[in-house]
């Protein structure tokens, strides 16, 4: 056991309590989207409490998402202050995460932090060559004249908009 | 189900050559991009692959040699011009997109799972590709000259995507695998499509590699598969216990 310094906060004892764990996890940022929880952008899928120990099932955003293991490792640390248990991180792949599981609160934050959330709805079923992409928001002036620069971004989740017109670049988190 | 795995790393290999040397930056990233998301589809298919077999991903990825590889061939020749990469892409992107929807319907409820979730972004990844086929095909007399010749030298590597190996046979039939022969019909349909709006001509010579079950699935290779794995394995290889 690693000393306790006196002015950290003593980790809890007992049996994991559910609502702490959601709440700690809750406090968990994607390192790729500080803005939004784990919680909000719909990767934590379950929490599962018994006596002994605690049971959370995540899922990816995108099976090659380089932030997948950080995030385990920090949601795994975020319940590990809030029960003395064993922690367990699972994996689930089905149903597959769809951009549709972001909280309408964090929707509002990604395009407060200047990343256009994503249209509802997700990709949608359909193969298409020329798929929709009009009337999405610039983050910064509100406008709906913006257009598509890539449709890839700075990370797995996300494209490169702009907008005609206050001429700001901007990240569109990509539906899906 | 290392067919499939190897399909995804050996391309995402591939597209990772191409890291900083992208034609634009935004071309640059996309290609990183999708071979990212083949690199953890791959991930996702090896990790099921080492549950049944006992061996873990990174002995998969670093430690078979060519002919332990069960890849398509088209996803194994080098990169070769922009045009030669991003038809190599489409073609692909079409097939893969059309096996994984038969997969998400797999009565294997692990292989369906991987499949819904690839599903998604390789529908993304076909969009893009489809895309700078039309745009090269029907841009400057260059670019189409230089997309026909990228798809006159890749056909011949189509055909072994549509071939059933005798060994799938009885996993098709349970449900579990997808059947690639069924697969013919609109990925033609669809390449057929898009080459017409790209103004290009499907390359009429009928021969195809690998046919007579001597093709990437059986381990049967060209000699770009071993020059590849040399680099991307060659790390593991010289220092096995390494980490960083």
């Amino acid at each position: 056991m690693t000393p306790v310094l006196p002015d950290e906060p003593l980790p809890r004892r007992g049996p994991p309590d559910p609502r702490l764990v959601w709440r700690a996890l809750g406090t968990v940022a994607d390192p790729e989207l500080p803005a939004v929880s784990i919680v909000e952008l719909g990767i934590v899928r379950g929490v599962e409490c018994t006596a002994d120990e605690c049971i959370v099932t995540l899922t990816p955003t995108y099976s090659g998402c380089p932030a997948t293991r950080v995030i385990e490792a920090d949601a795994r640390a975020a319940v590990a202050s809030v029960t003395d248990r064993r922690v367990r991180m699972l994996t689930a792949l089905a149903p597959a995460w769809r951009s549709d599981w972001i909280a309408p609160e964090a929707r509002r934050k990604l395009a407060a932090c200047g990343i256009a959330p994503p249209r509802p709805g997700g990709a949608g079923p359909a193969i298409t060559m020329t798929p929709d992409r009009s009337a999405i928001r610039c983050p910064h002036c509100g406008s709906r004249r913006t257009e598509e620069v890539a449709r890839f971004g700075s990370t797995a989740c996300k494209a490169q908009h702009r907008c005609r017109d206050c001429l700001e670049p901007f990240d569109y988190f990509k539906p899906h | 189900m290392l067919h499939l795995a190897d399909n995804d790393l050996v391309l995402a290999q591939r597209l990772g050559e191409w890291v900083g040397r992208g034609p634009a930056l935004e071309e640059d990233i996309a290609s990183t991009n999708v071979g990212l998301d083949l690199l953890g589809q791959a991930r996702l298919w090896l990790a099921y692959a080492g549950e049944i077999d006992g061996r873990s991903e990174d002995r998969f990825a670093y430690f078979r040699d060519s002919g332990e590889f069960r890849n398509l061939l088209l996803v194994e020749q080098p990169n070769g011009n922009y045009a030669d990469t991003l038809a190599r892409q489409y073609l692909f992107d079409q097939w893969h997109v059309l096996l994984l929807a038969q997969l998400s319907m797999s009565c294997d409820a692990r292989v369906a799972g991987i499949a819904t979730k690839a599903l998604t972004e390789v529908r993304y990844h076909v969009e893009r590709s489809a895309g700078w086929v039309i745009r090269l095909g029907d841009g400057t007399a260059l670019s189409h000259a230089r997309m026909q010749a990228a798809l006159d030298a890749l056909w011949m590597y189509t055909g072994e995507m549509f071939a059933v190996a005798a060994a799938e046979r009885a996993l098709i039939d349970a449900g579990i695998a997808a059947d690639a022969g069924a697969l013919h019909a609109p990925w033609l349909t669809a390449v057929q499509r898009v080459l017409a709006e790209a103004t290009l001509a499907i390359p009429d010579d009928p021969w195809m590699q690998g046919g007579n079950g001597r093709g990437g699935k059986q381990g049967v290779h060209t000699e770009h598969l071993s020059r590849m794995l040399a680099e991307m394995q060659v790390l593991p290889r010289t220092y096995p216990e390494a980490r960083w």
